[in-house]
């Protein structure tokens, strides 16, 4: 986001002295919630009903993914130092806590590639059954958002390097932190579900 | 714009859609549908759904956030309160269909089985998710109808609408409760006597606040000093069709009813009733009223109430008959019927109806050209309206106001003292507008090329699409907002 766009919508008055595009935020992390909660029922739905193998309880690696669980909440510790770094203005902080929250969501995706390796190596596919079906697609989406938020999250990072980004945009790095927030909290949820239900 | 194109593109690639407008599973497996039609449909969806997410995000933050000064919520025209409701219920039903959609289109593309009971799937669960964002669905197409009706008869009543705060909750309270009712659709499944008896007592309730906003129209003409143009006939339609839509409704809410009446031209009677003698006629009211703002032409009242009589008869000749075909028992989703059971008359009745239905939309085709061509200029505030649009020229300027207006009042131009500034005067400076960007309809496109991609399963082309979607990101994220 460049200077002239921050610098105007701060001038913008608004109804409710709320930035605009944290209300956007905000909704569509609504919208989000229900496409999650849709995914979750359909996975709960067919929890349990795979006709064939192999089955979750024979595959699930909990220790393994407790451990990526807490770097990914971790993630949500760094973008809390990022944000209080950037509103001071303090950019080498900032720059730093950035980072350090990418290389942390991108620790918890090397985590899911590994595991998504390993169960198609003992035979669950996308198409085995329906634990494999369900499972992948869950996952996979919520991977999708870790993913987006890492590529947010280093742009982010491009611009600090560059000098372009300062307190002026800490509604910027608010907003990012918003999503990642979210992502991180529907992890909870989903490593409830899928692994501690098991 | 490129999702309704890329879906009716596919009349023109292996024929259209063909598993009926729910989609049931598994009428859309592979199995069942192959070709490419049922392809078309799940991408053409997930475009128009991404698309309406992004829409309704934007009149959210707008109606919340950039309202004039003084324009508190509970002074909000009703059309817009109506407009507000309806981008929620989009938020938040859009997302279970794309999942459901996602599910058919990995069945189909991968070859999961989530719809396919032979290796433990569920057909049952796209119905659910379907309906969950099906039923909403209803509510997204009607609400915006009732805020139109709720503008267009004040307006024409010279009364401000009775019970303004009672007309907003009910819309609200029937948003909310639309989340509530999808199972009514699937009664016939038997989902036990529990989940049927919760639903049909849920969409017994919704009834209530629908009642409540027709009583408050009728409330608003009451004692109005009635001026009957070609807006109010289509709003007093209207309220005639809906509530003949509205009581059947209540009939098939009951579900030991509905069990007699599901899948049959019953249902198909009710659903036009309100769907078309509500929403359509809601629409051409809002079209008869809005015109001259929007053109600066008047449409012309002869032609316009010709149109009227004509599509009112025409459109109960068409569906008050299928009330009787489906008591009878003629089934929907048939193309034919058996002959001798007593259908032909009232099947000839709708196919006469029908054919002037059409000849009444062309009548209103013809209004719009000619009046575009000799109508009668508008000016500013031909109908009397109270509420800000009317202050302003017509066609509006691109920047609508010139001087921002401070609002006092639900009725500014009916009150004195209602608008205190010049909202048009020529020697304010003219507004900042931001700045015209051609990356949304550049991502619009990428995400055109991806279904493309998707649905001749090139993966190159699906790339080629993502990469034009990421471009556009960047260039609308890095792109100054103002000139």
């Amino acid at each position: 986001m460049s200077e002239t766009a921050a610098a105007s919508a701060e001038m913008h008055h608004t109804s409710t002295g709320l930035p605009n595009r944290k209300l956007l935020m905000w909704a569509f992390i609504g919208s989000e919630c229900m496409l999650f909660g849709s995914l979750i029922i359909t996975y709960l739905v067919y929890r349990g009903r795979s006709i064939v193998g192999p089955y979750p309880e024979e595959l699930l690696n909990i220790p393994f993914i407790t451990v990526t669980t807490f770097v990914l909440l971790m993630s949500s510790l760094t973008m809390v130092l990022a944000l209080a770094a950037v509103q001071r203005n303090d950019m080498r902080q900032g720059k730093l806590w950035l980072l350090m929250t990418a290389l942390l969501g991108l620790v918890f995706l090397s985590g899911q590639v590994y595991e998504f390796s390993h169960f198609v190596h003992e035979g669950l596919g996308l198409t085995t059954n329906l634990f494999g079906a369900s499972f992948f697609l869950l996952t996979g989406t919520h991977g999708a958002h870790v993913l987006v938020g890492v590529i947010w999250l280093l742009s982010l990072f491009v611009l600090a390097v560059g000098g372009r980004l300062t307190s002026a945009n800490a509604e910027t790095v608010e907003i990012t932190g918003l999503y990642w927030h979210f992502v991180d909290v529907v992890w909870i949820v989903l490593f409830t579900i899928i692994y501690l239900l098991v | 714009m490129f999702g309704a194109l890329f879906l009716n593109s596919s009349f023109l690639f292996g024929g259209g859609p063909d598993a009926g407008w729910f989609g049931y599973a598994n009428l859309t497996s592979t199995q069942y549908s192959p070709g490419m039609r049922i392809d078309f449909w799940v991408l053409g969806l997930q475009i128009l759904g991404v698309s309406s997410i992004a829409a309704a995000l934007n009149f959210i933050v707008t109606i919340i956030n950039l309202r004039a000064p003084g324009m508190s919520l509970m002074r909000m025209p009703l059309f817009t309160w109506m407009t507000f409701v309806t981008s929620f219920l989009l938020i938040l039903a859009f997302p279970a269909i794309t999942v459901g959609l996602v599910l058919l289109l990995f069945d189909r593309t991968f070859g999961t089985s989530f719809f396919n009971p032979a290796a433990g799937g569920d057909v049952l669960l796209w119905q659910h998710l379907f309906w969950i964002f099906g039923h909403p669905e209803v509510y997204i197409l009607l609400l915006p109808g009732l805020g139109v009706i709720s503008e267009v008869i004040p307006t024409f009543s010279r009364k401000p609408l009775f019970g303004y705060p009672f007309v907003v909750y009910s819309g609200i309270l029937i948003a909310f409760l639309g989340f509530g009712v999808w199972a009514h659709h699937m009664f016939a499944v038997g989902l036990g006597p529990i989940g049927n008896t919760v639903f049909s007592a849920t969409t017994m309730l919704i009834a209530i606040p629908t009642g409540v906003k027709i009583f408050n129209w009728i409330a608003t003409m009451w004692g109005g000093s009635l001026r009957f143009k070609t807006p109010l006939y289509f709003a007093v339609g209207f309220i005639a069709m809906f509530i003949i839509g509205g009581l059947s409704g209540v009939m098939h809410s009951s579900a030991a009813a509905d069990l007699q009446q599901t899948d049959s031209y019953f249902v198909v009677a009710h659903i036009h009733y309100v769907l078309f003698g509500g929403v359509i006629f809601a629409l051409f009211s809002g079209i008869y009223y809005w015109f001259p703002k929007i053109t600066g032409k008047m449409l012309s009242e002869g032609i316009g109430k010709a149109h009227f009589w004509l599509m009112l008869i025409a459109f109960n000749l068409t569906f008050f008959p299928q009330h009787y075909l489906g008591m009878h028992g003629m089934p929907r989703r048939t193309f034919t019927y058996q002959e001798g059971l007593g259908f032909e008359a009232m099947n000839l009745m709708s196919t006469i109806g029908s054919l002037v239905l059409g000849f009444s939309i062309l009548i209103f085709l013809w209004n719009v050209f000619h009046s575009l061509r000799k109508g009668e200029s508008a000016g500013p505030d031909p109908w009397g309206g109270a509420t800000l649009e009317w202050a302003i020229d017509s066609p509006p300027p691109h920047y609508n106001f010139r001087v921002e207006p401070v609002v006092h009042s639900r009725d500014p131009l009916w009150v004195e003292g209602g608008l205190d500034v010049d909202v048009n005067d020529p020697t304010a400076p003219e507004p900042h507008m931001p700045s015209p960007s051609l990356w949304p309809c550049i991502l619009a496109f990428g995400l055109l090329v991806v279904a493309i991609g998707a649905v001749s399963k090139t993966l190159p082309v699906v790339l080629a699409g993502a990469g034009v979607v990421v471009v556009a990101i960047y260039g609308w994220a890095f792109q100054p907002l103002e000139r």
